[in-house]
């Protein structure tokens, strides 16, 4: 695959060593090319780009409040269509979990409902890292944050689906330990007009409790469990990624334990949690197999 | 002034709202990006610039966002990325903003926001008065207050020229009364584009996102320390906000400045740009207040004249950097003044009672200061009411009773029939 | 008269211009470092330019897609993913002295 040699992330960058998110967005940047305007909430990427005065990215970057992401990636693009500058320079929001499924999800669903033209990826690391772990919308069962010191009691928002429902052009899912597919996934985006939305698994050392190491590998069983599927919804068309289609054979899944087992935060998870995990795999592969057939 | 000018004024002239003589101005302002979300009495404003869009009479994108907390995000990311932009809110709208006011002056983005007046909740209210206005004085934007829709309009193409000044680069409130201006039609003459190009040239912005080949982050995490490095060293927040204040102190002058300007080409004029008094030349004492208020005095002195007393008005213009020392010099001449109060500093007084007492302090035979409330939540506000508080402010002066407890006028606790039944 | 501009006239918005190193030289976060063992290397074996997943997967991009693959110490902040998703187990961690 011709993947672009370009660096577009200087590095000694502040990100935490293993850190999934700084791999996703080294790949998507490399997608998505120069001609790029980014805009970042308050978020783990805030650290990545950098303190006042100097920067690690190559891109021009925005930083805005919290829940103003969808909203200041479609000022830039206003902006741009004032210019005429629109389809040259691509508009890029690039959010975490919390930023996206919670306190930004408003300006998100508006900017994507009236029909802005931008790739807006989620890089979810399950929780509000920077802040020191507190529990997100996108937070998984039964695990541990410093909000939820007992678990937390129920699953992860489905933030793609909600995308979908919006009925834009393109949705995909993604993760860290596929760099490949995240970075075709960008670069279609990229040619696609309108809202495109990728929402990308990012596992987190410190955050999940691995050592960072193995950051490619817990990505890899979180696909491989079945637990985080890729795919892409495109023009409301369902298409299983390649990593992800032998999965559709229950049989191929690794047992949910192999994925939650390997991180500190899904200690003394009780056989209740595992089942209710097990439920929760078969229905998400159950619906796949119903959208797959249609 | 020449016929032939005059005859293409009077063509000119058009019968509007206060909230339609924004968006004109907004039209020939030739902003490139708006963004809005409905809010009473504002929404004419953005329903009038959509119309302009729609018919091809003005070229800009109209960014229709789902609350005005992006409303004014997106502004800000379309300034930053060069472009002349505006929006309109009331009330609820402005405090939704509320995040990202401090935001854009702290960027330093020159964004004109058309706030058409509204009381704040609890409870519900669409009727004016001015504390929204108010309660953000201190986010660091310029704050002007119109008394008509001709001012509207004037102050409008004022207020882009003075945000993007070099020596400014400041965002500004352009306020106006809710429905007492925002809905009532008055007549606004419309300056030929041609001139008002003149007056104000296309944005010479000093951040621009566009550009790419000058790659640069915006507004990342500043430290409380200077930051040195060999590429160069940048300053910390307080350096930032150091320079905000001082581009606010300094502003006053390039508010006369656009002022006169306009004034020298289009023949109307507000005072000095600052304030606008009246019947002040004899005067001993006057009436301080704002916009609706202001205007209701100018009403009211002509019977406190008839009545013997040597009384004029100043009407505060520019509210946001507040003009201390342009007031103490006017001031300084009279004995009392009486300040009426749309609004109040919960917790102290009104603010411009309390806002002109810090301007004035330290002068020699300082000026008797007395603070009314009026008008909260759109009360009527009658001659009879401004006619009450100078009278009780004189009566106050003249017997050396000071105090900063509040008084609100026009009350009517009497008609409570619940408020009487336990006394008797 | 842009040159009378006063100080306050000259601090605008907080901006930032792309530096090699924002953190420093984060090398220094750990002193474990990737040491490849070129007659493992597919790359150097093969003198084509295949596999390179240490590069691919590198977050910091700090290892070269060259022949043979080069990592820039100055910057590595030795997580080891290079090691654990070298298909031919050509990469180990060892203790490096850093300068």
């Amino acid at each position: 695959m011709d993947l672009r040699e370009e660096e577009f992330i200087y590095p000694g960058t502040r990100a935490c060593a293993g850190c999934g998110m700084a791999l996703i967005y080294r790949m998507a940047l490399k997608a998505l090319g120069p001609k790029t305007i980014g805009t970042v909430p308050a978020s783990c990427l805030t650290v990545l780009h950098g303190m006042q005065g100097f920067c690690s990215t190559k891109i021009s970057v925005l930083h805005t409040p919290f829940a103003t992401t969808g909203a200041a990636a479609s000022g830039i693009l206003g902006s741009l269509e004032a210019k005429g500058l629109d389809d040259e320079i691509c508009v890029l929001a690039f959010a975490g979990d919390g930023g996206t499924t919670d306190i930004g999800i408003q300006a998100l669903s508006g900017a994507v409902e009236r029909g802005t033209n931008f790739v807006y990826a989620c890089y979810d690391n399950e929780a509000y890292m920077n802040t020191g772990v507190q529990r997100s919308g996108s937070t998984p069962l039964g695990a541990y944050s410093t909000t939820t010191p007992g678990g937390k009691t129920t699953h992860k928002k489905d933030m793609p689906k909600i995308m979908e429902a919006h009925g834009i052009p393109y949705v995909a899912t993604a993760n860290a330990a596929y760099p490949l597919d995240l970075y075709e996934k960008f670069q279609k985006a990229r040619k696609i007009k309108g809202p495109k939305y990728i929402h990308i698994l990012a596992p987190c050392p410190p955050g999940w409790g691995f050592d960072p190491k193995d950051t490619i590998k817990i990505g890899r069983l979180a696909n491989e469990t079945g637990f985080w599927p890729l795919y892409e919804v495109v023009d409301g068309i369902f298409y299983l990624s390649k990593k992800s289609k032998k999965l559709l054979n229950r049989e191929n899944r690794k047992p949910i334990q192999d994925y939650l087992g390997s991180q500190k935060r899904f200690r003394d998870l009780g056989e209740n949690i595992i089942k209710a995990y097990n439920e929760y795999i078969d229905n998400l592969w159950k619906n796949i197999e119903k959208r797959i057939e249609e | 002034m020449t016929q032939a000018i005059k005859v293409n004024k009077e063509e000119n002239r058009k019968i509007l709202t206060g909230n339609h003589a924004a968006a004109h101005a907004f039209r020939q302002a030739k902003v490139e990006v708006v963004s809005a979300y409905p809010i009473t009495p504002q929404s004419p404003v953005v329903e009038k610039i959509s119309d302009f869009i729609a018919k091809g009479k003005l070229n800009a994108r109209f960014v229709r966002v789902e609350s005005e907390h992006s409303a004014l995000a997106v502004c800000c990311a379309a300034s930053a990325t060069g472009s002349r932009v505006g929006t309109a809110t009331s009330a609820h709208g402005l405090e939704l903003m509320y995040e990202m006011l401090p935001w854009a002056s702290g960027n330093r983005l020159p964004i004109i926001i058309n706030l058409a007046t509204r009381a704040l909740g609890a409870p519900w209210s669409v009727w004016t008065d001015h504390q929204d206005f108010i309660t953000v004085r201190d986010v660091g934007w310029i704050q002007l207050f119109c008394e008509n829709n001709q001012e509207i309009y004037d102050t409008n193409l004022q207020a882009f020229k003075i945000a993007e000044d070099p020596r400014v680069f400041l965002p500004t409130i352009v306020g106006y009364d809710g429905y007492i201006l925002s809905h009532t039609m008055m007549p606004v003459i419309l300056e030929d584009q041609k001139e008002i190009d003149n007056f104000l040239p296309p944005i010479n912005h000093h951040i621009n996102l566009s550009d790419i080949s000058k790659v640069k982050g915006v507004d990342p995490v500043t430290t409380p320390h200077i930051v040195k490095r060999k590429e160069g060293t940048a300053p910390g927040y307080y350096e930032y906000r150091y320079s905000l204040q001082k581009a606010l102190e300094s502003s006053i002058d390039v508010v006369k400045q656009a002022h006169d300007e306009f004034a020298e080409e289009f023949g109307r004029s507000y005072g000095n740009g600052i304030y606008k008094t009246y019947l002040t030349k004899d005067a001993d004492s006057v009436i301080f207040a704002m916009g609706s208020i202001a205007s209701q005095a100018r009403n009211a002195l002509e019977t406190l004249r008839n009545s013997g007393l040597n009384i004029g008005l100043v009407s505060l213009r520019l509210f946001r950097p507040f003009p201390a020392e342009d007031l103490r010099n006017l001031m300084a001449q009279f004995k009392n003044i009486i300040v009426f109060d749309r609004d109040i500093g919960y917790g102290y007084e009104g603010v411009l009672s309390y806002e002109l007492k810090s301007a004035l302090y330290g002068l020699n035979n300082p000026p008797f200061i007395k603070g009314f409330i009026v008008g909260l939540g759109g009360r009527d506000v009658s001659d009879d009411q401004i006619i009450e508080g100078v009278e009780k402010g004189l009566d106050y002066a003249e017997k050396g009773e000071f105090s900063n407890k509040t008084e609100f006028i026009g009350l009517k606790l009497d008609e409570l029939d619940f408020l009487n039944r336990g006394e008797k | 008269m842009t040159n009378s501009k006063k100080d306050y006239q000259k601090i605008l918005g907080s901006i930032q211009t792309p530096v090699e190193g924002e953190a420093g030289e984060t090398g220094t976060w750990s002193s474990l470092k990737p040491i490849i063992d070129l007659d493992k290397c597919i790359p150097v074996k093969s003198g084509k330019y295949v596999c390179f997943n240490c590069w691919l997967y590198c977050p910091e991009g700090v290892i070269s897609r060259t022949i043979p693959p080069e990592v820039d110490n100055r910057y590595c902040k030795g997580c080891g993913i290079c090691m654990e998703e070298c298909p031919v187990q050509a990469i180990t961690m060892k203790e490096v002295k850093i300068k």
